[in-house]
């Protein structure tokens, strides 16, 4: 069996830096475990720019946010093995992995980063009627198709969904001469960043149709056309406005979820909300020693976050393996009144940074006031002129006002119209 | 006097930006933005519009049958569409490294496009 001080499983954006700040902070044996045949992660397909304004103040496309990390990454001492799936995490901290050169791979860490990302959710998770034709898919599935294997799935194209990867696809096959005819988007409102509406859709000319969905799909080997409808409030298509548009594609772009597979056999306590781990500030789960970041924890939009988040992670993990512990209780955050989630869910009074509280809220909210409580006292209370769930925010919450909280006080995110 | 209501895109925040022009559709003033780049968008935004460029393009020799390339700067919104028939005619022989010109000023715009992988 392999030793390690830490062993990072998944070499995505967050996998990446959780080990390069981990070998900063000191740890010596740092392995980490990717899938895929390079390190990377989803940004590999993610050619379009947008990448890096916060963190690198350059616009950057996905592959080369990514090998800015890659190549510190190689310069350093880490031990990566591409090509490895991880199977299993013990409760003891044995991760058990599979590849092609070493065949079945057991190795025993200090710490553990769990760093997997996240998938889309398939067709089968919506009731859309009709057969299985060819020309179904996921935009994450298309936007491989285009950018890594250079070929178009198809020319006349419906996206379901207005998440950001269906509206970069929007764009993306439209540029390559296909003919994008709607995005439909089920909700009121769209769940992709407003540059991406804007840069994607309006550009070209494309109609993005709120509230409204696909009911039905046609054709039987190969995808011939789809039927939408309008919703009512309750999300139900109302009687009368079915219309057929002809078309040979149909993108779905309706969530991600978290890919926890392995968490949950590590013993790792999930949030149902976010369908991702529950964390403290330095990111470490309900295991001592297992930490997470990026996708796997919560669905990020903008990378940027990731990295600063997943540098949180490897920070941690380092403290975790210099056996520091922070003392004096802690702390759990809520979100209340509009905000459904709120990381980190736990917070160290004895923390020794400022935290920033991430969030996203479940609808679209104008002009109201954002305020962190504790009891009867109001912490942070800030005029927000527009949140929406496609977005996440955050605010920073002192390391000084943390330290002045009674042990094992709950701290509640919400909001209040102006 | 009028005003335009925009969405900066300088940056995947997108703060909604207020522009007032006079009636020689010149810009008076911007707000709305949280920092200055946001301030140049909607003023080039309101009079010569811009976007950065994406697209592939074939690479002989590689594990990878396309590599990713860039406008290394924006490039005239209305030339998005040209640009794209441009980029889809190259073909480049590996090995491809990031920041390589993979067609130089294209159509004279003053810009090059440059890969955004290596292949
Ligand atoms: C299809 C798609 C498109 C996206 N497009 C954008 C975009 O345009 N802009 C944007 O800002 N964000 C985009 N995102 C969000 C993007 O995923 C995040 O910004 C960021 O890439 C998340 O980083 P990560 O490292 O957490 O996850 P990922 O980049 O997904 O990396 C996770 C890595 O873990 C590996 N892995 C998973 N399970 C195992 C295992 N069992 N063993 C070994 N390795 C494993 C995977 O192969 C992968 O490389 C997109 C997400 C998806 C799914
Ligand atoms: S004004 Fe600045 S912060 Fe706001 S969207 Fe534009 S670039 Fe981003």
């Amino acid at each position: 069996m392999l030793q390690y001080d830490l062993v990072v499983v998944g070499g995505g954006p967050a996998g990446m830096a959780a080990a390069l700040q981990a070998h900063e902070d000191g740890v010596e044996k740092i392995l980490v475990l990717e899938r895929a045949d390079t390190l990377g992660g989803i940004l590999e397909q993610c050619i379009h720019t947008g990448f890096g304004l916060h963190y690198f103040g350059e616009e950057l496309s996905g592959p080369e946010y990514a090998a800015r990390f890659s190549e510190a990454l190689y310069k350093t001492n880490i031990d990566v093995k591409v090509d490895t799936m991880v199977l299993d995490i013990s409760a003891d901290n044995v991760v058990t992995a599979v590849n092609n050169f070493d065949g079945l791979l057991t190795v025993k860490a200090a710490a553990v980063v769990l760093a997997m990302g996240c998938r889309e959710r398939p067709r089968g998770a919506l009731s859309i009627a009709g057969s299985r034709a060819s020309g179904i898919m996921t935009a994450g599935t298309a936007q491989k198709y285009v950018n890594i294997d250079g070929y178009m799935p198809g020319k006349t194209v419906v996206i379901l969904g207005s998440g950001d990867i269906g509206l970069i696809m929007a764009r993306r096959m439209t540029l390559e001469g296909a003919k994008v005819k709607a995005v439909c988007e089920l909700m009121p409102y769209s769940g992709g960043l407003t540059r991406n509406i804007v840069q994607c859709l309006e550009d070209f000319g494309i109609p993005l149709r709120l509230s409204c969905t696909v009911i039905q799909t046609h054709g039987k080997e190969r995808l011939e056309g789809v039927t939408v409808a309008n919703v009512d409030e309750h999300l139900q298509p109302i009687p009368g406005t079915e219309e057929y548009i002809p078309c040979d594609t149909l993108m779905l772009s309706v969530g991600l979820i978290p890919e926890n597979e392995l968490s949950k056999s590590a013993g790792v306590a999930l949030d149902p909300v976010t369908n991702g781990l529950v964390v403290d500030e330095y990111r470490e789960t309900s295991k001592k020693g297992v930490f997470a970041c990026g996708n796997v924890l919560q669905v990020h939009d903008l990378v940027d976050y990731v990295t600063e988040e997943s540098k949180l992670a490897g920070a941690g993990a380092a403290k975790f393996i210099r056996g520091e512990k922070p003392a004096g209780g802690t702390v759990t955050t809520v979100g209340e009144n509009g905000v459904r989630y709120v990381v980190p869910q736990r917070i160290n009074r004895a923390t020794d940074k400022d935290v920033k509280l991430y969030f996203r809220v479940g609808r679209v909210l104008e002009n109201v006031t954002l305020t962190v409580t504790c009891g009867e006292e109001t912490l942070i209370s800030r005029k927000k002129r527009k949140m929406t769930p496609g977005e996440m925010e955050y605010v920073t919450l002192k390391a000084s006002v943390l330290e002045k909280l009674p042990e094992d006080a709950k701290l509640v995110v919400s909001t209040k119209e102006a | 006097m009028k005003t335009k209501e925009l969405i900066c895109v300088s940056c995947p925040i997108g703060c909604a930006v207020t522009v007032t022009l006079d009636d020689n559709n010149e810009v008076v003033s911007v707000t709305g933005n949280t920092c200055k780049r946001g301030d140049s968008y909607a003023r080039q935004e309101c009079t010569h519009p811009e976007r950065m460029l994406t697209s592939t393009v074939k690479v002989i020799g590689s594990r990878l049958p396309v590599v990713p390339v860039k406008s290394a700067k924006p490039v005239p919104k209305e030339l998005l569409l040209d640009c794209m028939q441009e980029i889809n005619r190259v073909t480049v022989q590996a090995p491809v490294h990031i920041g390589d010109v993979v067609l130089a000023n294209i159509l004279n715009t003053g810009v090059d496009i440059v890969a955004t992988n290596n292949a």
